[in-house]
């Protein structure tokens, strides 16, 4: 009993710290990167290419004062950066990163490289998670006393409902081509060829349900294009005008974890999560470390791209977004899921 | 169902004041727009001035009039050049002195090298008021080579004082015209670069198209000049209908736009990028040997008299009224007429009924520099 409960507790720990790990280490990419598409050097002074200068950035946050203005609703004030916190660190837990057939860890079976073993309905419980991350921008935006963290609190209110739609919609076709809600699962049933010759990624099956997924995932991780809630030419800084010190971290930490789970879920749900396109995976401890790595690789492509396209592109209007969201997204994502249903009726996919 | 008793919404509906700015990142500078919102949409908008205010036209009262001159710097802090070239036109105009061909294409060359720092800001700003960063960091990078041959001409970047009633102040440092010529051979393969990031992103389009729409009819009565005039149709440009130095002896188009809106706005100014760049290599060529200063005093000494100057800076008509007494060292009155000041008066009428983000988009296409509204 007491080894089960320990094997779920490293898991946790290495999870959890893991994703600690990346927000520092994604400021530092999201730095050098943009300074890298800029044409500038970007911060190089802290440590070995500046990549010591996320965790001074985060000493410094940490000992300023954390100011709570007066006028603020200060219980919604202080629990919207927790719920920001809470719900992006307890999003990954259901996400499987490396494949496993019945490794041990001090002879007990570790029930695949997940932290919640059982879940066999993964995907709901993301997007339900995942849907509780708007009350934190909501209520920081109430909560602040301040105009324009209000107007940020309502645009990502409508931002969310405009994009889920499409984006839970999108991810119905995964739900039938894998004939399931669990995550592992899902990555199983893209192992394989399609056609014959094709990997059976569902990216490639149903490439309309991957970009609609990809594109609500800026979204998701309020992110330009569409980071209308704290668009900082607009808005100052939206909804986090007012935070300051470790509450201003945790929204910052919230977003950068949000962003690896997205990547995450992109690489699970469509591109065949740890699987190697005609290659079948060696078994026992190094096909876990194979696999964790293939993951890994693929989670990276999509952090960058997330950079890439931040420092590319300008920012959607909130009326232009909620116009891609409901007019454009939502149809085409029913478009989406009727071809996997026709596909699936006819044998093509079977 | 028919409604009892005096119509009534079902909530009470507030419409949200918000002070934008003058403490705000995209106001480029010290602007203060007085909104009320109706959820995100404007319905009022009252640009509040005053913010920098210098009193340099009274400044200028105090001062004789070749001191006024660095003063004229510090109204748009961007463009100094134009601001020197507008100053030294008018006083030229009162006392009847005309400059030598040298000195006026040198001035030609000052001034569009001036233009193409300008446009580089406002194209800058524009696109991070949209939310696109990084064509920031491109355009400043061409910038900073110009305020480096500004640097290398007159010592410094901004604050030019490049210009003397009757002239130039010095003559060009050795090797400045080639440097000058490898920067304006190489600068339209920028605005090629430049406008890779923009002009055709679907996203730039639908953020400015159709937006800030102003009407010919309505440019003229607000009395607006320079790409927001030219951007709403109207082919207006003091170099071609008042032609001052020697810009009667260059070619140059002067582009139009005909949607009225924010883009077409954009698309004149990269435009008149081009054209400059034009204007430039054709002063380059032409560029007379001879002196840099016309015969004039040492101790200017005004006729009796009122008179209004004008030259095209970058932001619209830049125009310099001056009264002087007889025998006058100073300006009895100096007003300016900045092209800022004027052009911002159509912003309510630009963002009155749409969002709040079309107002960053409409504060980054007027290209106000406030420095030069407050004065």
């Amino acid at each position: 009993m007491w080894v089960d409960a320990a094997v779920i507790g490293i898991k946790l720990v290495a999870v959890v710290g893991v994703l600690l790990m990346t927000v520092p280490i994604m400021v530092w990419v999201e730095r050098r990167g943009s300074a890298l598409i800029q044409d500038r050097l970007g911060p190089n002074r802290v440590g070995p290419a500046g990549l010591l200068q996320p965790f001074v950035d985060a000493i410094k946050l940490l000992i300023k004062e954390n100011l709570i203005p007066a006028g603020v609703d200060k219980l919604l004030f202080v629990l919207a950066p927790t719920i920001a916190l809470v719900v992006a660190l307890s999003l990954f837990i259901a996400v499987p990163f490396a494949v496993d057939d019945g490794l041990e860890l001090v002879e007990t079976p570790i029930d695949g490289f997940i932290v919640a073993p059982d879940l066999n309905i993964g995907i709901l419980y993301i997007f339900a998670i995942a849907s509780l991350a708007v009350y934190s921008i909501v209520l920081a935006g109430w909560g602040s006393n301040n105009k324009y963290a209000l107007l940020g609190g309502i645009r990502a209110s409508a931002q969310t409902i405009s994009y889920r739609l499409a984006m839970t919609l999108s991810v119905v076709g995964v739900i039938m081509a894998a004939g399931s809600l669990h995550l592992t699962q899902v990555v199983t049933s893209q192992s394989g060829v399609w056609l014959g010759f094709l990997p059976r990624w569902n990216f490639l099956i149903q490439p309309l349900g991957g970009i609609i997924f990809i594109v609500a995932a800026f979204a998701e991780t309020n992110r330009l294009p569409f980071d209308l809630a704290e668009a900082d030419s607009e808005l100052v800084a939206g909804y986090h005008t007012e935070y300051s010190s470790m509450n201003f971290a945790a929204f910052f930490m919230s977003k950068y974890i949000h962003m690896v789970t997205s990547a995450a879920l992109i690489t699970v749900l469509f591109f065949g999560g740890w699987q190697i396109p005609w290659i079948s995976l060696p078994g026992g401890w190094m096909g876990a470390g194979l696999s964790l790595g293939v993951f890994s690789a693929k989670v990276v492509f999509f952090l960058w791209l997330f950079v890439w396209v931040r420092w590319t592109l300008p920012r959607f209007r909130f009326d232009q977004l909620m116009a891609l969201g409901w007019k454009i997204m939502l149809p085409l994502a029913v478009l989406n899921f009727l071809w996997v249903g026709v596909a699936m009726a006819s044998g093509i996919l079977t | 169902m028919t409604m009892k008793g005096p119509e009534r919404p079902l909530f009470d509906v507030e419409e949200m004041e918000v002070s934008f700015g003058p403490q705000h990142p995209a106001t480029h500078g010290v602007l203060r727009v007085q909104m009320k919102l109706d959820g995100e949409r404007i319905v009022e908008a009252k640009p509040i001035i005053g913010y920098l205010h210098r009193g340099t036209e009274k400044l200028f009262e105090t001062m004789t009039f070749p001191a006024c001159i660095p003063h004229t710097d510090r109204l748009d802090y961007v463009n100094a050049a134009h601001n020197n070239q507008g100053f030294c036109v008018t006083m030229e105009k009162l006392l009847g002195i005309s400059i030598p061909p040298r000195a006026a294409y040198l001035r030609m060359i000052l001034a569009e090298l001036q233009r193409l720092a300008s446009h580089l800001v406002w194209f800058a700003t524009h696109a991070v008021d949209i939310g696109a960063i990084t064509p920031f960091f491109y355009t400043f990078r061409e910038r900073d080579d110009i305020l480096d041959l500004f640097e290398e001409y007159c010592g410094a970047r901004l604050t030019l004082n490049c210009m003397k009633i009757g002239g130039l102040p010095f003559e060009l440092p050795e090797g400045w015209l080639d440097r000058c010529a490898e920067f304006v051979d190489a600068f339209p393969s920028h605005i090629d670069e430049y406008e890779t990031l923009l002009t055709t992103n679907r996203i730039w389009k639908k953020r400015t198209i159709g937006v800030g729409v102003i009407s010919p009819e309505d440019a003229i009565d607000m009395g607006l000049t320079g790409p927001p005039l030219r951007g709403s149709g109207i082919e207006w440009d003091i170099r071609k209908v008042f032609p001052y130095d020697r810009y009667d002896e260059v070619e140059f188009d002067v582009p139009t736009g005909t949607n009225c809106d924010t883009y077409d706005r954009y698309l004149v100014r990269v435009e008149e990028m081009r054209q400059s760049t034009r204007i430039l290599r054709q002063c380059l060529e032409k560029l007379p040997e001879g002196p840099i200063m016309a015969k004039a005093p040492k101790v200017l000494r005004s006729p009796e008299g009122m008179v209004y100057g004008s030259v095209e800076s970058p932001k619209g008509e830049l125009g310099y009224f001056i009264v002087a007494t007889e025998n006058g060292t100073e300006p009895y009155r100096c007003r300016v007429r900045p092209p800022s000041f004027v052009n911002l008066q159509s912003l309510p009428k630009m963002v009155e009924g749409s969002l709040v983000a079309d107002l960053m988009a409409v504060i980054g296409t007027l290209d106000i520099v406030l420095g030069e509204i407050d004065r």
